[in-house]
């Protein structure tokens, strides 16, 4: 038992700074990337390729004047930011990383918690998430900060039900909620993309539309509402707001490469014959590049695509992914039943 | 009929069809595009590592030149301020004492020349005008400052050094006229 | 035991914040205290080992419900304090309200047999696949009819929003 306390309060560390990094380097990457696709170099002057420019740019934020209106409710500006980073946080604890590692002999699991509701679980934090942007919009007593947090929370509420209902066909295929038994019934190259084509589709323009990334990136576009519901953050407070979206961004990156892309899996992975560890570990790098990829293809999407009409955000979510969700579930039912 | 441009297109109100409705092709088409920027060469120039080239007959801060002797070529004699467009350029003319024949070539010399550069737009028609190759414009830039009085630049910075090592060579400026010029026998003139 | 602290702090969240939510001044306020309760009863449902519901709970309650009452509010601009002094018979009323419904719950408890939930994390009737049976073989034809039940309300609603004559 204290052995197991133990490992899981190191796992959920190691975790937790995991994501943090990687939020953090998300952004030289967002950078870099951007600067390719428009012929440019990006940032290279901070260490070599620019590998120190995250830690300026946290430095920079961190020495920023604090700044808070003076017509805001004071507590719930500060816990707006702060829910949001804790709600961006707490997805990749149902997340499974990898098989299990064995230390002496012993079996560890590398998922914080194998709850056999894991699916419901990552919805209950995508629904909450959109808690963190409405209060701090509305504490900054700010009209676009208002407008910008009104945007985010009814597109959020929007999208969810389209991505929910495009997980429920996997949730059919797979008969259980859990994320390990998902991602075990997706051995070598078994992927449940090639069953689900249509849900993945349905899952990633959800995914763009939460994470408030580009195309749908209304909550904060500069040309309509300044800064959107972060207009009046400054320092840290906005380096939260600013953090939470790639945090989200590789958190759903892990999702999609759980659900629909095998996971830690990947085709004749088991035949190297590496030892369990080592298993583990490659399993988890494979696990990573998926998540790698998807992050890219975010960033790939956000410097290619302009931004999205709100009528034609509205259209989209509700006359389009929605019912086409809904025909994906119905379709997976009736192919279930005729192979039964 | 033909449009005033090759990019010019006619506006269509016509139906879309369901491919191009359901956006994906285009989608795709765009992100096929960027994805080729990937690999492109890329513009940016790393600065202060890496300079872009300049032309050779770039036209830059000016410089009042000495000859072979190191006496100072410009006689003063205002040409190039009347051509100036900006009228970036004063001076005033004084007269060569006896014992100061190694300084100034001429009987008269120019013991002021001011150039304003923040009315400089460095068109060249000065040297162009100069009877006697006395100003010639360099690859070097103005650099920037705090104070638009520093923008003034007196004879201190505008003529070149005695010190043969240190000439600016502006032997790429000398048009086939001033080359052709240059062949007179009677007249001295720099090596460069 | 560690879940009894865990218990009594829960509770001591939701009572807490059920009161604050009646006593807030800004209706945002009253908004995210409720939410609050929600989430410290969510957090009870855990503890009696009913995670689906927990969870449901929280998708629901927390992540649909509230979410709308909060972008209403945040609409509605409700900040000015024009509430009116209610008269005194509705006062009255909603004490002795109160209070019956105060006497019926303290009465239901003191008839109850606590023994039967001795072990709430044996129970296994919060899991998804337990519900799930018994949802769908005992309760078939109500689930159904509750279904169409939320059917129609959706439909009702749409018909409101619609300006035109129909």
């Amino acid at each position: 038992m204290g052995t197991l306390l133990l490992y899981k309060t190191i796992l959920a560390s190691a975790i937790l700074v995991m994501s943090l990094v990687v939020a953090m380097y998300s952004t030289l990457i967002e950078r870099k990337v951007a600067g390719f696709f428009q012929d440019r170099l990006g940032p290279n002057r901070a260490g070599p390729w620019g590998m120190f420019q995250p830690l300026a740019d946290g430095i920079k934020l961190f020495f920023k004047e604090e700044f808070m209106p003076n017509t805001a409710d004071k507590f719930l500006y500060i816990l707006g930011p702060s829910l949001t980073m804790l709600i961006a946080c707490l997805t990749s604890a149902v997340i499974p990383w990898g098989p299990d590692i064995i230390i002496n002999g012993q079996p560890f699991s590398l998922q914080m918690a194998d709850v056999n509701i894991g699916i419901l679980y990552i919805f209950a934090i995508v629904s909450i998430g959109v808690y963190g942007i409405m209060i701090g919009g509305w504490a900054s007593n700010n009209k676009y900060a208002l407008l910008g947090a009104i945007r985010a929370s009814s597109q959020m509420i929007s999208y969810e039900l389209a991505m929910s209902l495009s997980i429920i066909a996997i949730v059919m295929m797979t008969g259980s909620l859990s994320m390990r038994d998902i991602v075990e019934q997706q051995q070598g190259f078994n992927w449940n993309i090639w069953y689900q084509p249509l849900a993945f589709l349905i899952f990633l323009i959800c995914a763009f539309a939460e994470t408030n990334r580009s195309p749908f990136d209304l909550p904060e576009c500069e040309t309509e509402l300044v800064g959107g519901y972060h207009t009046e953050y400054s320092s840290m407070k906005l380096g939260f707001y600013l953090f939470s979206e790639y945090i989200n961004m590789f958190i759903s990156g892990a999702v999609m490469a759980t659900l629909f892309f095998g996971g830690y899996h990947f085709p004749f992975i088991d035949r190297l014959g590496l030892s369990p560890n080592a298993f583990a570990f490659v399993s988890f790098l494979v696990l990573f590049a998926k998540i790698t990829f998807f992050g890219f293809i975010f960033m790939w999407v956000r410097w290619t695509l302009p931004r999205f009409r709100y009528d034609q955000l509205m259209r989209l979510g509700w006359k389009a992914l929605i019912p086409l969700a809904i025909l994906n579930v119905l379709i997976t039912g009736v192919v279930i039943l005729l192979n039964k | 009929m033909t449009g005033l441009t090759k990019r010019s297109k006619v506006v269509s109100n016509r139906k879309m069809s369901f491919w191009e409705k359901i956006y994906l092709p285009a989608i795709l088409n765009g992100m096929w595009i960027t994805a080729g920027h990937l690999f492109t060469k890329k513009v940016t120039i790393r600065y202060p590592e890496v300079k872009r080239e300049f032309s050779e007959i770039y036209r830059g801060k000016h410089v009042l030149k000495r000859d072979d002797e190191g006496r100072e070529r410009c006689t003063a004699c205002g040409l190039c301020a009347v051509a100036c467009p900006a009228e970036a350029i004063i001076m005033i003319a004084a007269e060569r004492k006896p014992g100061e024949e190694h300084l100034y070539r001429e009987e008269k010399y120019a013991s002021t020349y001011e150039i304003d550069m923040l009315r400089c737009i460095f068109c060249g028609l000065c040297e162009e005008a100069c009877p006697k190759e006395a100003i010639f414009l360099t690859k070097e830039i103005v650099r920037a400052d705090y104070k638009r009085d520093k923008f003034i630049y007196g004879k201190d910075v505008l003529v070149e050094p005695m010190d043969p090592a240190k000439r600016i060579d502006v032997s790429k400026r000398q048009t086939p006229e001033v080359l052709e010029f240059k062949k007179d026998k009677d007249q001295k003139h720099n090596v460069q | 035991m560690f879940s009894n602290y865990i218990f009594y702090f829960l509770s001591a969240l939701a009572l807490y914040s059920g009161v604050m939510m009646l006593l807030s001044k800004k209706p945002i306020h009253s908004v995210l205290y409720l939410t609050l309760t929600f989430f410290a009863i969510g957090g009870q449902y855990i503890l009696l080992n009913a995670q689906f519901l927990a969870i449901v709970h929280i998708i629901v309650y927390a992540g649909a419900i509230m979410v709308l009452f909060l972008f209403t509010v945040m609409l509605l601009n409700l900040n000015k304090d024009d509430r009116s002094p209610k008269p005194i018979w509705v006062k009255a009323a909603a004490i002795i309200a109160g209070v019956m419904l105060g006497m019926v719950l303290i009465g239901v408890f003191r008839g109850y047999d606590l023994h039967l939930v001795q072990h709430p994390m044996e129970s296994q009737i919060g899991l998804v696949k337990e519900l799930g049976k018994v949802l769908y073989r005992d309760y078939m034809l109500p689930f159904e009819v509750s279904s169409i039940l939320f059917l129609t309300a959706m439909v009702g609603a749409v018909l409101l929003g619609k300006k035109e004559q129909i």
